[in-house]
């Protein structure tokens, strides 16, 4: 018996000491993707290779389904489960496109992560700040981080300025779904019609 | 006369925007950003359009001419446009019972407009005085807990509440020092000409160090009418709760039942 209760105390320790081998801090995580997206930004890549390699990124790094979940808002619960996975699909394209539109047009953007906050058990809030040049001045972004997982933790919004990129995406979607009655149609419609261009 | 109609139309919007904020029950409450109603929806989405095409003919190319300027000039007319609006701040600052950030941006506003040639050279920020932050009526208004009521968008001004545009009307009812002295003050020094050459040179100046961010947000906009709103209407909660990033935004609970993993 002596032994046995041994034996589960040393698997508990080795267990614990393996998850905390693997799992990553938000910060850390923050610091290390920025650096990718500044490497996939060098001048030395066309327009179009860095929009590829934004959208490798964005797909290992952002929790795209999380995010198109949270800007579907109160609709989410009314809308049928193949409407869902089509709300999926689409989202995930639009997400990938806009994503990496929005950034191809910086080149290497200087991030600094400053620090963290641990708001609970699934979220940390990292801060940081976007070096200033000579044509903007200096940006403050939050970053919220899911951290249910902590061997991968993924990237659920940016905070600007104190600006919410995930809540102006959930506005947006939400306008276009009340101006249009609420059908929801009307919201793929629209994201089809983005994707083409 | 024309200031009794001023005080009519702030009193006038004032109460409409209790109850449009309230649903009738005129519980002051501080509403986010998501409960603002757009209750002219349709006038605000045409009058938007207006202003897009006002700006794309002649805003947009006057800043863009004006982001041409050496980095110097910009700067210091940036510097010289946000020491005049400390006039308004300071008052706003009293209005909200901190004192100290009175003292501070009068601190400032003195030493920047004397040693600072008119404000043109950030003098009190190299002396080591904290950040400058804007204040207005509006945002005195919101800390008061008065609602912002229905979300307007105004012609060539942009985006707006009815809070908000209350506030700006106590600027010219005697709450904003540069305006009494430009229009009502006996000087042979300052007109309208001046004040309303301020006023031109803040909204080019707004538009030109915004220039790729807007052009960025109405590119990838689905519905770029909405993404102004909203982030007009985030701005201005954060702004009211003078922190980056208001708790709502931070603390959203929408986030805890989000499963994807």
């Amino acid at each position: 018996m002596k032994n046995f209760l041994i034996f589960v105390t040393f698997l508990i320790i080795t267990l614990s000491n393996i998850s905390k081998v693997y799992s990553i801090e938000a910060d850390v995580f923050v610091q290390s993707t920025v650096n990718r997206a500044s490497e996939a930004l060098n001048n030395k890549f066309s327009k179009k290779e860095k929009i590829e390699k934004l959208k490798q990124i964005a797909s290992e790094t952002v929790d795209i389904r999380g995010i198109g979940f949270y800007t579907l808002g109160v609709y989410r619960k009314n809308i049928s489960n193949d409407q869902l996975k089509q709300y999926e699909k689409l989202f995930e394209q639009y997400f990938l496109k806009s994503f990496s539109s929005r950034l191809a047009e910086y080149s290497n953007p200087e991030i600094e992560v400053i620090s963290k906050k641990k708001l609970n058990q699934n979220y940390t809030m990292v801060s940081s700040i976007l070096v200033s040049t000579e044509q903007r001045p200096e940006v403050k972004v939050d970053w919220r981080i899911y951290t249910k997982n902590l061997e991968n933790p993924k990237i659920r919004d940016l905070i600007i300025e104190g600006l919410s990129l995930a809540r102006t995406q959930k506005e947006e979607f939400s306008s276009i779904i009340q101006s249009n009655d609420g059908d929801i149609n009307a919201l793929f419609a629209a994201l089809i019609e983005f994707i083409k261009e | 006369m024309k200031k009794f109609i001023i005080t009519f139309l702030i009193s006038l919007l004032l109460t409409m925007n209790v109850s449009a904020g309230t649903d009738g029950e005129n519980s002051f409450t501080k509403k986010n950003s998501g409960q603002v109603k757009d209750c002219f929806e349709k006038i605000n989405r045409t009058t938007f359009k207006f202003n897009e095409a006002l700006d794309v003919a002649i805003i947009e190319p006057i800043a863009k001419a004006y982001r041409v300027l050496p980095s110097p000039v910009r700067a210091g007319t940036s510097n010289a446009l946000d020491n005049l609006s400390s006039l308004v701040t300071i008052p706003n600052n009293i209005l909200q019972g901190e004192f100290k950030k009175a003292g501070v941006n009068t601190g400032r506003f003195v030493i920047n407009t004397t040693v600072g040639i008119l404000g043109i050279f950030n003098v009190a920020q190299k002396l080591g005085f904290s950040e400058y932050e804007k204040e207005d009526y509006g945002q005195t208004l919101g800390t008061m807990g008065i609602s912002p009521g229905c979300y307007l968008v105004l012609p060539i001004l942009g985006p707006s509440t009815i809070r908000d545009t209350a506030g700006s009307f106590i600027n010219i009812l005697g709450g904003d020092p540069w305006y009494n002295a430009s229009i009502n003050g006996n000087n042979e020094y300052l007109s309208k000409t001046q004040y309303a050459a301020t006023k031109i040179l803040t909204g080019v100046n707004f538009r030109a160090q915004n220039i790729d961010s807007i052009e960025n947000l109405k590119k990838n906009s689905i519905d770029f009418y909405a993404s102004v709103k909203s982030l007009y209407l985030q701005d201005r909660q954060q702004k009211i709760s003078n922190k980056n990033g208001s708790l709502e935004i931070i603390y959203d609970g929408n986030w805890e039942e989000i499963e994807s993993q």
